[in-house]
C-alpha cells in the first residue's frame, strides 16, 4: 500500500491567477457599460477586435514555443491585456489600429520579453504608446459624447465607421467628430490643453460644451464607473490598496496645489481625478502585478510617480492624457524601487542600520 | 510613555506581519471527549524522537519492561529517553519508516504489550523540597521534548540560566484541523498550571504569559480559571491567524519583541514553552509519570469518527485511523501534523511519537492535489501572507536561478516553511517546496565548500612537501655537479687519470664506510640532509644577494669539497666526522655516474631517474659501489631507476 506524497502545505486558497484575471475584467464593465453608452457603441466593436486578436496572438505565440495553448488561454491574461487596450483607445479608430496594437501588446511587449510575469512593461499601455506614437491622428480621434455628437450613430454605422471610417450614412470620422455646433471637438483635456496653451483662461475654455459637468461631458460618469469597479476589486482583495491610493492620492495632492496657486491656467482637483483615463489607470492599469512593483513601501511610491506623471505630462506633455506615459515610466523604476523598498526580514536591523 | 511590561500587563497584544486565515475545521473534534485508544497490538518506539541524540540502549530483544521503564538512557545533556508505554515484551529492535518527512527507516523497539499495564516504582517528587537539578534531572530522565512539534529537549529550555523576563506558554494551535491542545487544556488546565509553577521555580520568570487562539473560548476559560491565583500569570487570547503560534510569531504577538536573526529566544530574556510540555513536566515531577502517551487529533473527512485520542507513543497510525472509522480513498494522503506544516505519510505503520499532534486524512475533495504551477504573475499575495516579511516571489526567481549569494541576501534561510505564501499563491507554486530543495542545496554547497577546503589544504601541504624533497635533490645534483668539476680540476686535462685516481678514492671510502657499523650510516644519512639543509638555506640567502655571492658560495663550497681527498684515507674518515665521509661518497658516485656515462647510452634516461628518485634509494647505491665501478653503476642505474619507479608509483 502506498500513498501519495505531497509537500505542504496541503491546502491552498482557492483563488487561481485566472480567477483573480476574470475579476479584473468584470470589474471593468461598469465602465465599458457608461463608456459605450455616453459614447457610441465603437468601444464594444473594439472590444471584440481586441480580444480575438489577443487570444489569436496568444495561441500563436504558445503554438511556436510548442508549449499547450489553452491552458495558457485560460489564464485569461490575454483577455485583459485586449480589454484594457480596447477601453483606451478611440471608440471609432480603425479596425487596424486595435488589431495592431493588441498583436504588439501580446507578441511584443508580453511574450518577447519571457512571457507572462517577466514582461517590464505593462502590455495594454506599451501598446498604447506605440499606437499613438506611429499613428498619432487616428489615436486622437475622439467622438464627442453622444449627447453632443451632431449625428448619432445606432450600431450599425459604428461597425461601418470602424471598419471603413465611414459611417452607414456616409459620414466621415472628422465629420463625426464635430458638435453640434459643428466645431470640431477633441476630449476634454485635450481641449483644455490647446486652449490654455492659446492662453485662453480656464474659465473662457470651460464655456465650451465639451466641458458640461465637472470634469467634461461624460467623462464624469465614465471615471465614476471605473472608480466604483476599482473599489470592488479591492473589497475582494483582488488588488492592494495602495496604488490606487497612491496614484489618486498624489495626483489630487499636486492639483490641488497647482490650482490653488493659479487658479487660472489649472484645472481643478475634481476636474483631474474625473476626467481621461484617471481612474481606469489607478485601478486598473497600475494596479498590474507584473509590472508594478511588489513591496508594499514600493506600492505606494509607484503610485505616487505615476500621480506626478500624469499631472506634469497631461500639464506640459503634447498628448492627450498623460497615463500611459506615466504608468510606463514607473514601470522602468520597478526594479529600482523594489529592490530599494525591500521590507525589513523579521529578526534583521533595517537596511542601513547594520552597515 | 508606559513600559513594555506595563503595557503586557495592561493585556495588549501586538501583531505580527502577514498571515493568512485558513479555514479551521476544528470543531469537529475540539467538543468531543478525549477517545480512549483500545492498547495496541504492538507499539514501534523510534529512539530519537526529538531534536538531539538517542540515548543508549538499556534493553535488549527478548526482555520483558514495565510501564515507564526507561528504554534508553539520558547519558548526555542532548539525549533524552524513550520509556515503555505499557508493560510487555521487546520482539526486535531494529529498523522502521519513522515519522518524519523522510520517512528513512530508523532504529526503533517494538514493544508487544501484555495486557496488564505494569508500572515499575513511582517515586514522585514534592516539589517544595526539591532541588532545581533534581527537578531538571526528573525532566530530562522522563524523556520530555516540545511536544508543539519541534521536538526541542524540555530540559534545556527549563534549565537555561540566563535571566528570563518571560515564560510564555504557547497553547497556541494555529495549524488547521488541530485541537490537541485544545482537548489537554479543557481536560488539565489545573495540572498545566502546575507545570508552570515548576517552570517558574526553575526560570524565575518576571512574568508567564499563556498564548492562546481567540477561537477556543473554553480552554482559555478554564486556563484563566486554572492561572487566577496565581498573580504574575497572565492569560492573552490572540487574534486566530496563522501562524500565530510560530515561536517568533507569537514572541511578536505578546511582547512586541523580535528574536534577532541567528540567536535564541533567551537572547531576548524569553523562554517559550508548549502547553503540552507543561503538562508531562507536572505528570513527570509530581507522578513520576514519564511521557508514555499524548493527545493526538484524528481528522478528516475520510474519518467517520474524527476526535482526538489519548495514544500511547509508539502506537501505529493505522490503529489511530482505524479507531476513528477510517474508510480509505483510493490511497489519498495521510498527513501527520496540519494541512499546513504536515507531511505525507509513506505508509500508516508509521508511529505516533512524542512530537505528533494530528494525523489528517483527507478526502480528496477536502484538500485537494496540487493544481498545476502556473508563472508567477508578481502579484505579491505571498509576500503580503510571509510572516517573516521576507519577499518569496523574488526568493522563487533566484531558487530557481540557483543563486545562492542572492538567496542568502534575501534571507532565505529566516524562512520559517510556514506555507503561509504558498497557501495564497494564486499561479499554485510550490512556493516552499522551491526554498527547501534550495536549502538543501545550499547546506549540501557549504559542505562540499567544507570539504574542498579540506581537499585544498591537504594539496597544498603534499605540494610543499614535494617541494621540500625536490630542493633536497636539487641541493644533492649541485654537489654532485660541483664533486665531479672539482674531480675533472684535480685531475688536471686527462679526465681517464681522474676518474681512475678518483675511483680508487671512492673505492677507499667505501671500504671504510662499508665495514662501519650501522649508526655510522645512519649518521652519513643525517648529516647528508643536515648538509642539503644547509645548502637550501644557503641558496636562499644566494638568491637575495647579488651575482658575485652565489660565486662566493660556490668557492666556499669548492673549498669544503676540496678537503674530501684527504677523507678518503681510512684513519682520517671518522675523526673528520661523517660529513666528510658522506662528501666522498658523494664523489665516488659521481665517479660511478662517469663510469656510467661512458658506458652507457641511456645517459639523459638516468638523469631524469636521478631527477624524481628518493634519497633513501640513492643511499643505497654506495653501499654496492665496493664491487666494481662499472657494477656499481649499472647497480646505481637500476636503483635510480627503482627510485623512479617508486616515485611515480606514489605520485599516481
Ligand atoms: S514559507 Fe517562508 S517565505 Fe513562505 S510565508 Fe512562510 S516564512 Fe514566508
Ligand atoms: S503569490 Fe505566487 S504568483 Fe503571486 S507573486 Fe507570489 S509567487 Fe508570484
Amino acid at each position: 500500500m502506498s500513498f501519495k506524497i505531497a509537500s505542504s502545505p496541503h491546502n491552498r486558497i482557492s483563488r487561481s491567477t485566472s480567477e483573480i484575471m476574470l475579476l479584473v475584467v468584470v470589474a471593468c464593465i461598469p465602465g465599458i457599460a457608461v463608456q459605450a453608452l455616453l459614447f457610441g457603441y465603437g468601444v464594444l466593436i473594439q472590444l471584440v477586435l481586441a480580444i480575438s486578436t489577443a487570444w489569436l496572438a496568444e495561441a500563436l505565440i504558445m503554438r511556436l514555443r510548442a508549449k499547450p495553448a489553452l491552458s495558457r488561454l485560460k489564464d485569461h491574461s490575454a483577455l485583459l491585456t485586449g480589454v484594457l487596450l480596447a477601453i483606451s483607445i478611440p471608440p471609432y479608430a480603425p479596425w487596424w489600429l486595435i488589431v495592431i496594437g493588441t498583436f504588439f501588446a501580446i507578441v511584443i511587449v508580453k511574450q518577447l520579453y519571457g512571457g507572462l510575469g517577466n514582461n517590464l512593461f505593462n502590455p495594454a499601455m506599451a501598446a498604447y504608446v506605440m499606437l499613438l506614437i506611429a499613428f498619432p491622428l487616428q489615436m486622437t480621434q475622439w467622438l464627442p459624447s453622444v449627447s453632443l455628437q451632431a449625428e448619432s450613430l445606432n450600431v450599425l454605422d459604428a461597425v461601418c465607421a470602424v471598419f471603413t471610417q465611414y459611417s452607414c450614412s456616409g459620414f466621415s470620422i472628422s465629420q463625426l467628430q464635430s458638435g453640434i455646433d459643428g466645431v470640431s471637438m477633441a476630449t476634454p483635456l485635450d481641449t483644455l490643453r490647446t486652449d490654455l496653451a492659446a492662453g485662453l483662461t480656464l474659465t473662457e475654455s470651460m464655456q465650451q460644451p465639451v466641458f458640461y459637468g465637472i470634469a467634461g461631458a461624460g467623462w464624469l460618469w465614465v471615471n465614476l464607473a471605473y472608480l466604483a469597479g476599482g473599489l470592488m476589486l479591492i473589497k475582494l482583495r483582488v488588488i492592494s490598496w495602495r496604488i490606487p491610493v497612491a496614484v489618486l492620492g498624489s495626483l489630487f495632492l499636486i492639483s490641488t496645489l497647482s490650482w490653488l496657486a493659479a487658479a487660472d491656467s489649472n484645472p481643478s482637483p475634481l476636474f483631474q481625478l474625473f476626467s481621461g483615463a484617471t481612474m481606469l489607470a489607478a485601478f486598473f492599469i497600475a494596479t498590474d502585478p507584473v509590472s508594478a512593483s511588489t513591496t508594499d513601501k514600493g506600492r505606494i511610491l509607484y503610485g505616487v510617480l505615476i500621480g506626478f506623471m500624469i499631472f506634469i505630462i497631461r500639464k506640459y506633455g503634447g498628448y492627450p492624457d498623460g497615463v500611459a506615459f506615466a504608468v510606463l515610466l514607473a514601470n522602468m523604476t520597478v526594479p529600482l524601487i523594489d529592490y530599494y523598498t525591500r521590507p525589513r526580514t523579521y529578526g534583521h536591523k533595517a537596511r542601513g542600520a547594520d552597515k | 510613555m508606559p513600559s513594555l511590561f506595563q503595557q503586557i500587563q495592561a493585556g495588549k497584544l501586538w501583531d505580527f506581519h502577514g498571515g493568512v486565515h485558513p479555514p479551521t475545521r476544528k470543531a469537529q473534534t475540539a467538543h468531543k471527549p478525549i477517545g480512549l485508544l483500545p492498547l495496541p497490538d504492538r507499539l514501534y518506539i523510534p529512539l530519537r524522537q526529538h531534536i538531539g541524540v538517542a540515548g543508549h540502549l538499556l534493553v535488549s530483544a527478548g526482555q520483558r519492561v514495565l510501564k515507564g521503564q526507561p528504554l534508553t538512557s539520558a547519558d548526555n545533556s542532548m539525549a533524552v529517553p524513550v520509556h515503555a508505554p505499557t508493560s510487555g515484551t521487546i520482539t526486535a529492535i531494529g529498523e522502521h519508516t519513522s515519522a518524519h518527512p523522510s520517512a528513512l527507516p530508523e532504529t526503533t523497539i517494538t514493544l508487544i504489550p501484555d495486557g496488564l499495564d505494569e508500572w515499575r516504582q513511582q517515586h514522585p517528587l514534592n516539589l517544595s523540597s526539591s532541588d532545581n537539578l533534581t527537578l531538571l534531572e526528573r525532566i530530562q530522565e522522563s524523556g520530555i521534548a516540545g511536544m508543539g512539534g519541534a521536538g526541542f529537549p524540555a530540559h534545556l529550555k527549563a534549565g537555561l540560566t540566563q535571566p528570563v523576563d518571560y515564560l510564555i506558554i504557547n497553547a497556541v494551535e494555529c495549524e488547521p484541523y488541530i485541537s490537541a491542545d485544545d482537548a489537554l487544556i479543557q481536560e488539565g488546565a489545573i495540572t498545566i498550571v502546575k507545570g508552570i509553577d515548576i517552570l517558574c521555580k526553575l526560570l524565575n520568570p518576571k512574568a508567564v504569559l499563556v498564548g492562546i487562539e481567540d477561537d477556543k473560548p473554553l480552554a482559555s476559560a478554564a486556563l484563566k480559571a486554572a492561572c487566577s491565583q496565581r498573580d504574575h500569570y497572565y492569560v492573552r487570547d490572540v487574534p486566530t491567524k496563522y501562524p500565530s503560534g510560530g515561536e517568533k510569531q507569537l514572541i511578536q504577538l505578546l511582547t512586541n519583541k523580535e528574536v534577532p536573526a541567528g540567536r535564541r529566544p533567551i537572547d531576548i530574556g524569553i523562554v517559550m514553552l508548549n502547553v503540552g510540555t507543561a503538562f508531562a513536566i507536572a505528570q513527570a515531577v509530581l507522578d513520576d509519570h514519564p511521557l508514555l502517551s499524548r493527545i493526538v487529533t484524528v481528522t478528516g473527512e475520510t474519518l467517520s469518527q474524527p476526535q482526538n485520542v489519548l495514544a500511547l507513543i509508539g502506537t501505529p497510525v493505522s490503529d489511530l485511523l482505524t479507531f476513528c472509522g477510517y474508510q480509505q480513498q483510493k490511497n489519498y494522503k495521510v498527513i501527520m501534523g496540519g494541512p499546513m506544516m504536515g507531511f505525507s505519510l509513506p505508509d500508516l505503520a508509521v508511529p505516533i511519537i512524542k512530537t505528533t499532534n494530528c494525523i489528517l486524512a483527507p478526502s480528496e475533495h477536502e484538500l485537494p492535489p496540487p493544481g498545476k504551477e502556473t508563472d508567477c504573475i508578481r502579484c505579491s499575495a505571498c509576500a503580503d501572507a510571509c510572516p517573516a516579511s521576507l519577499l518569496p516571489q523574488q526568493l522563487l526567481w533566484y531558487s530557481k536561478a540557483k543563486d545562492p549569494a542572492k538567496l542568502a541576501e534575501y534571507n532565505l534561510f529566516d524562512c520559517i516553511e510556514c506555507g503561509a505564501c504558498a497557501y495564497v499563491c494564486p499561479s499554485e507554486i510550490p512556493l516552499v517546496q522551491y526554498y527547501r530543495v534550495a536549502k538543501a542545496e545550499i547546506r549540501e554547497q557549504q559542505r562540499e565548500a567544507v570539504k574542498a577546503e579540506q581537499a585544498k589544504a591537504r594539496f597544498e601541504a603534499r605540494n610543499a612537501r614535494l617541494e621540500r624533497e625536490k630542493q633536497q635533490r636539487m641541493a644533492r645534483n649541485q654537489q654532485l655537479a660541483e664533486a665531479r668539476e672539482q674531480a675533472q680540476q684535480t685531475g688536471g686535462n686527462s679526465n681517464a687519470v681522474a676518474a681512475a685516481l678518483a675511483r680508487i678514492k671512492a673505492k677507499q671510502a667505501e671500504q671504510t664506510a662499508v665495514p662501519a657499523e650501522r649508526e655510522q650510516i645512519l649518521a652519513e644519512r643525517a648529516a647528508k640532509k643536515q648538509q642539503a639543509r644547509e645548502y637550501q638555506a644557503a641558496k636562499a640567502a644566494d638568491s637575495q644577494q647579488s651575482d658575485s655571492a652565489p660565486a662566493l658560495a660556490t668557492a666556499t663550497h669548492q673549498a669544503a669539497a676540496s678537503s674530501a681527498p684527504p677523507a678518503s684515507e681510512p684513519a682520517t674518515v671518522a675523526p673528520t666526522g661523517a660529513k666528510n665521509a658522506a662528501v666522498a661518497a658523494a664523489i665516488a658516485r659521481a665517479k660511478a655516474k662517469k663510469a656510467a656515462q661512458a658506458q652507457a647510452e641511456q645517459q639523459e634516461k638516468v638523469v631524469a631517474a636521478e631527477q624524481t628518485k628518493q634519497p633513501e634509494a640513492i643511499e643505497a647505491a654506495p653501499q654496492q659501489a665496493e664491487t666494481d665501478p662499472r657494477k656499481a653503476a649499472i647497480a646505481a642505474a637500476i636503483a635510480r631507476a627503482k627510485a623512479k619507479k617508486q616515485a611515480d608509483s606514489e605520485k599516481s
